[in-house]
């Protein structure tokens, strides 16, 4: 799939750049003419991705997060969040909604979320090497309203 | 991530605003679980009104809540969700543990 439009940006794995990430991927976004609630299903799906990085890949340092969102043809947009943290062990389970490794205030349902406000979500992980999970969404854009 | 709270013994309503997420989700609960340690109240209330975002972190903060207040016999209300908010919530189950209800004016919006 040809890209017409892109951008790359790496953040510290602070969680106060979980805000930040989300919104900068939404104003890129934009220039496809998103309805609000396409603009709300990517930002969730963002904040998700960044928060898993922040959360389980560093959990004990600050790493780098690689965000790499990209406008294809036919409106969609892909979404590459990687980092070169931990690694997940299973990725199957990792995925299963309300499992968590953290328990506590987590609620297991960060791939579900990611799942349910994008159209496709790939995810490549090793251990001790780190995690890209990819995103793809098509953007109907306002005009079809 | 601002949050004004309303005390008595009977109810502790929240009232929560602007972006919830892993960041500012910490803050909110020790605040609204310092409440809730000092009035002990039958219900707790975490009203959505102003919340312009929220992720799988608010769900938690809902879920850790449930927690907090169910040992001391309390009930959980979370209301004037957004219809995204909405959608989160219902995916995780949250009906089953807490009356949840969207907000007022997009019921009226929906009946026009």
């Amino acid at each position: 799939m040809q890209i017409i439009n892109d951008f790359k940006m790496t953040i510290d794995s602070k969680s106060v750049n979980e805000s930040f990430a989300r919104s900068t991927v939404a104003a890129f976004v934009a220039q496809l003419d998103p309805t609000l609630d396409e603009i709300s299903d990517i930002k969730m799906a963002v904040s998700e991705a960044v928060t898993n990085c922040i959360v389980h890949a560093y959990p004990e340092c600050v790493g780098k997060i690689y965000i790499h969102a990209a406008i294809l043809e036919g409106s969609r947009v892909k979404i590459s969040v990687r980092d070169k943290g931990c690694g997940i062990m299973d990725v199957k389970q990792a995925m299963e909604p309300l499992f968590t490794t953290l328990g506590g205030e987590r609620a297991g349902l960060g791939f579900a979320v990611m799942e349910s406000f994008t159209d496709k979500i790939t995810v490549r992980s090793k251990p001790e090497k780190g995690t890209t999970v990819t995103m793809y969404k098509r953007i109907n854009g306002r005009a079809a309203l | 991530m601002p949050v004004r709270i309303i005390s008595t013994t009977q109810r502790v309503t929240a009232f929560l605003e602007g972006e919830i997420d892993h960041h500012t989700a910490s803050a909110l609960r020790m605040e609204i679980d310092d409440a809730i340690q000092r009035n002990k109240p039958k219900t707790l209330k975490l009203d959505f009104s102003d919340v312009t975002f929220m992720d799988s972190s608010g769900i938690g903060l809902v879920m850790g809540r449930f927690r907090t207040i169910q040992p001391l016999g309390g009930k959980l209300v979370v209301s004037n969700l957004s219809p995204q908010v909405y959608k989160i919530m219902q995916l995780a189950g949250l009906e089953k543990i807490a009356k949840i209800s969207k907000r007022e004016e997009v019921n009226n919006a929906d009946n026009k």
